[in-house]
């Protein structure tokens, strides 16, 4: 089962309003992505926590549909 | 105690070894490619770890995802508190923070 790169980013956006999103297939198997994800949200937060924001918008597909989403989370003007 | 009996295993795993990590294969022969990126990592550093193998108990793979709230394998606990998965790992290894966190918390490391 593999998800559509337009797919995670709506379920991201849907999850946090504000997030900019870019998404790579980075095997271009429609099942390995890279996603960025930059949210005011992040602000204050560990790595994990923000992480976890993810995971919650993406609402238990990661692991199961979602197989590989390498993620990198920001909050706006961090490097 | 909780309810469940993978959990109580998983909490002792984590108070018995400074670094643990839950991992698909074992640390000699991982079986992802996520699971080896985090032992190479620690293998660099010259970190004393816990290898769990979550595919050869599955109660263990299960509940290792409610226990922590995070969905995926690997993951990694240095005293007791959870780090992160493999890029999380990666990105700190890059940045010196792993290292840090390493001294901080008084885990031998290759100097």
């Amino acid at each position: 089962m593999a998800m559509q790169a337009a797919e995670i980013e709506k379920l991201i956006k849907e999850g946090i309003p504000d997030a900019e999103v870019i998404i790579n297939d980075l095997a271009g198997d429609g099942d390995h992505y890279a996603a960025q994800v930059v949210s005011a949200e992040f602000a204050g937060k560990s790595r994990v926590q923000q992480h976890q924001l993810v995971y919650q918008a993406l609402q238990g597909r990661m692991g199961n549909e979602l197989h590989a989403l390498q993620l990198q989370t920001n909050a706006p003007g961090e490097a | 105690m909780s309810d469940n009996p993978a959990i109580d295993r998983i909490q002792e795993e984590i108070d018995a070894n400074s670094v643990v990590l839950f991992m698909k294969g074992s640390p000699m022969m991982p079986q992802c490619g996520f699971s080896a990126a985090v032992v190479q990592a620690l293998t660099m550093m010259e970190v004393k770890f816990k290898g769990v193998d979550v595919l050869a108990d599955d109660e263990i793979r299960q509940s290792i995802k409610e226990f922590s709230s995070w969905p995926t394998i690997p993951q990694l606990y240095v005293k007791g508190e959870f780090v992160g998965g493999c890029d999380i790992v990666r990105e700190m290894h890059e940045s010196g923070e792993l290292k840090k966190l390493f001294d901080d918390k008084g885990v031998e490391q290759a100097s």
